[in-house]
């Protein structure tokens, strides 16, 4: 340091006794200290790596990147790719549509390129099922003539564009699907038929009843989290044994015990019927509906927003409320004046944390929702092992993932993430 | 602000257990006037949080009754008993500025805004820190912290202040300061104080009374003075200040004087405070400074061989630790004057008291 002025100080760059720069000298003595660190968390970085992030990356990929149709009829790709559709084609694009399905039955993947084909225009996976039995026929031009005499459905327009559109791997017409849009003739988005809208009101649905569910837990949680947080130890032992029970307990199983409960021949229609609340023709549908849903997960997503708000409040010491009596506030008073805005972090991270575990939910729903209990990872579920759309899947899995990153951006901006206690 | 403020408080047998089995509260009876600055003194676990915690109302009393200026306040709700309280965390509520802290018990009380903004500023020049009033708690010192604490508990005007060991958190220094200006708020404001705190030196400086307490019980109830000069027993004695104890049989009781044999076969005269009869076992209590070294013969009526052990040089004085009739813990302070004798250690001599220093105790309760 050089003084230059009286009160003003400059710095110049400080070193060590030996002349080396502080800066240097410091982050060589850390070195060893940070190369231990990273050995430490390699087993672990790998793991994630190689379990999470690679296969969700690969995943996310998928959504925009569908190579079936350009890897199994190249011909007709480059076709495409060179000749725009227009209309029908002619002989040359027929010809090389032909000798892609030739190729196509000999290594039987003509089956998969019709699904494919399919996500856009129904009853494509049985035209080119069909046409693949009949390539015998198809031995020399003119391909055209040949084809549409097997199936006139080849001189579907339609079809060509879907094609044309496929035809290029990279696409966003999975995503265009998961909000509920198509191309239509002329190659413009526009809505799929009112009765295929499935999704955008699954989002709705789920985002709803996600707000719901973490409502309802904050509602029945911060109580209990208040008694936990505030008993005198030997009961608030008890009390979290209590609370953390349902962790001990297969979710399966208690998703079961929710159907014993809840049937239209479970316990508590029986408990009402015995009753005489209800007749034996009244019984309340308790289940394979959106109240199963919501019962079911709030009653299984309870514990992540009583241990987030008991942990905060473990924090607030007894003398705030006391000292706002003291001061004249009546109990409720002090309760919303000063122990509340001190229990918001608590809530927080209890509200977020189960409204991001309830948006993914799957088992659940699945098993007491029926139809309108069904959130958006029932549709995901279905789209990976059924339809075996996996681009659609993974579309809609990303803009579920789009949707958690933007409340906890929101979440951040209001509150701070910094002010989130999960533990 | 007037001179004749203040709430008298009184505790009529109270008792307080809180498991049922065990009382931390054995039989309150305490009677605090007016204006009174009432400290309570005790070791930890003694009992003074939980009397405190009964006279706000965050704590029933489990018999007996509470009076608020003659009224019994059992059943009254906290917030209803109008007491400023300072807790010893301060309690500062961390989510509201420091403005807004002492506005809070204005505004639950539904003063208007020009009022409140008045009384808040009032109160901010009260406690010298004028201009602070938009920062956070967590933005101030802990002396700072400290004053917005008692300017919170006087904001609304309480007739009684509360306050449990507000100053424990604080450096040596900058405690004396605060104890000044405590004391100095009380004297202006006329307001009565019950202090919580088991520091002794803070309690003698402070109060008007002092209740020293022990295992739920009041031992003594007197002035700082009285308490230092005319411990009630044993425990107050070794509690309060530094004591010198000699333990022996009485022997004979002549009015206020007793003659007390010790245990190494001497006999002393003690002024008699609480000893059984003839034949009881005493605890005889001498503070330090009281006791002469190689006094002129027949100046003291007590006189006794000694031997010192060890010698402390403390400045301004100097500590001698003696053995005396088979304790070698007898402590005497020698004023650091030029006319002092010249000790050393190993040396015997003869260490000399007057009967009225000495005061002969009850042995239970020590
Ligand atoms: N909430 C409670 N529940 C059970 N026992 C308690 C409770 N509060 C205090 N006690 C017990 O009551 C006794 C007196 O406690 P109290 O807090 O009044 O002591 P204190 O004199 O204030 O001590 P300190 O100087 O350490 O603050 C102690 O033995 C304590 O263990
Ligand atoms: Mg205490």
């Amino acid at each position: 340091m050089t003084v230059t002025a009286p009160g003003r100080v400059e710095l110049t760059a400080l070193t060590t006794g030996d002349g080396t720069p502080l800066k240097l000298a410091l982050a060589q003595a850390t070195r060893r200290a940070r190369r231990r660190a990273f050995l430490l968390v390699c087993p672990l970085l790998l793991f994630v790596l190689v379990t999470f992030a690679v296969p969700i990356a690969q995943m996310l990929y998928l959504s925009i990147n569908n190579p079936i149709f350009s890897q199994h009829m190249p011909r007709l790709t480059a076709y495409l790719q060179a000749n725009p559709v227009r209309g029908v084609p002619g002989e040359e694009g027929f010809a090389a549509l032909a000798l892609d399905l030739i190729d196509a039955k000999k290594n039987r993947t003509a089956a998969r390129v019709g699904v494919r084909i399919n996500y856009a225009r129904a009853g494509s996976i049985s035209l080119f099922k069909s046409t693949a039995r009949k390539v015998r026929k198809l031995t020399g031009p003119p391909y055209r003539e040949k084809l549409l005499k097997i199936n006139e459905d080849w001189a579907d327009l339609h079809l060509w564009r879907v094609m044309e559109r496929a035809s290029s791997s990279h696409t966003l017409s999975f995503y265009a699907a998961a909000i509920d849009l198509t191309y239509d003739l002329d190659g413009n988005l526009v809505q799929v038929e009112p009765e295929r809208r499935i999704y955008v009101l699954l989002f709705i649905r789920t985002w709803v009843l996600s707000a719901v569910i973490a409502f309802l837990c904050l509602l029945l949680g911060y109580p209990v989290a208040h008694l936990l947080a505030t008993l005198p130890l030997r009961y608030s032992n008890l009390l979290m044994i209590m609370v953390l029970l349902p962790f001990w307990t297969s979710l399966l199983v208690r998703t079961t015990s929710w159907i014993a409960l809840l049937q239209s021949q479970g316990v508590i229609n029986d408990l009402l019927v015995l009753l005489g609340i209800v007749g034996e023709e009244g019984r309340v549908q308790m289940m394979y509906n959106q109240l199963g849903t919501i019962v079911a997960m709030t009653h299984i997503l309870l514990p992540f927003m009583i241990l987030p708000l008991y942990s905060v409040m473990k924090t607030i010491p007894p003398d705030y409320v006391r000292a706002a009596r003291s001061l004249g506030a009546t109990p409720l008073t002090a309760f919303l004046k000063v122990y509340f805005p001190q229990s918001v972090p608590g809530i927080g991270a209890g509200f977020l944390l189960v409204f991001i575990l309830a948006i993914g939910y799957y088992i659940t729903p699945a098993l007491v929702g029926g139809s309108s209990g069904q959130l958006i990872s029932n549709q995901i579920a279905f789209h990976m092992q059924i339809s075996l759309n996996w681009s659609l899947a993974a579309a809609l899995g990303a803009i579920l993932l789009f949707g958690v990153v933007l409340i906890y951006w929101l979440y951040d901006r209001l509150i701070g993430i910094d002010n989130m206690k999960l533990g | 602000m007037g001179t004749n403020k203040g709430a008298s408080v009184r505790f009529e047998s109270v008792q307080k257990s809180y498991d049922g089995e065990t009382l931390v509260i054995k039989d309150l009876n305490l009677d605090i006037p007016r204006g009174e600055f009432l400290t309570m003194l005790g070791p930890s676990g003694s009992g003074k949080t939980t009397t405190l915690m009964m006279l706000a109302g965050f704590e029933p009393a489990t018999h007996g009754e509470i009076f608020l200026n003659d009224r019994p306040i059992n059943d009254v709700p906290p917030h209803k008993r109008g007491i400023g309280m300072v807790f010893q965390d301060y309690a500062l509520f961390p989510h509201m500025s420091v403005a807004e802290n002492l506005a809070f018990p204005l505004k639950v009380r539904k003063l208007p805004a020009a009022v409140v903004e008045e009384k808040v500023t009032r109160a901010l020049e009260m406690v010298e820190l004028p201009g602070f009033g938009d920062r956070r708690p967590a933005q101030l010192s802990g002396g700072q912290q400290q004053r917005v604490a008692v300017a919170r508990a006087l904001v609304f005007d309480p007739d009684l202040i509360l306050m449990d060991e507000p100053l424990g958190a604080l450096d040596k220094q900058l405690r004396e300061q605060m104890q000044y200006e405590i004391k100095h708020i009380h004297k202006n404001l006329g307001v009565t104080v019950i202090y919580v705190t088991h520091d002794q030196a803070e309690a003698l400086t402070m109060a008007d009374r002092i209740a020293v307490f022990n295992d739920g019980v009041i031992q003594q109830l007197s002035t700082p003075d009285e308490l230092y000069e005319k411990p009630a027993n044993a425990f107050v004695a070794q509690f309060i200040g530094e004591n010198n104890r000699l333990n022996g049989t009485v022997r004979k009781i002549d009015g206020n004087v007793c003659l007390v044999e010790l245990d190494c076969g001497n006999t002393v005269r003690a002024e008699k405070v609480n000893v059984g009869g003839v034949g009881a076992r005493a605890i005889l209590s001498i503070r330090p400074e009281r006791i002469e070294l190689a006094p002129k013969k027949g100046a003291m009526a007590n006189n006794l061989r000694a031997r010192i052990e060890e010698l402390i040089y403390l400045g301004d004085h100097i500590r001698v630790r003696m053995s005396v009739s088979k304790t070698d813990d007898f402590v005497v302070k020698v004023r650091n004057a030029s006319s002092r004798p010249a000790l050393s250690v190993g040396e015997e001599l003869n260490v000399g008291w007057h009967s009225k220093d000495c005061r002969a105790l009850d042995f239970n309760g020590a």
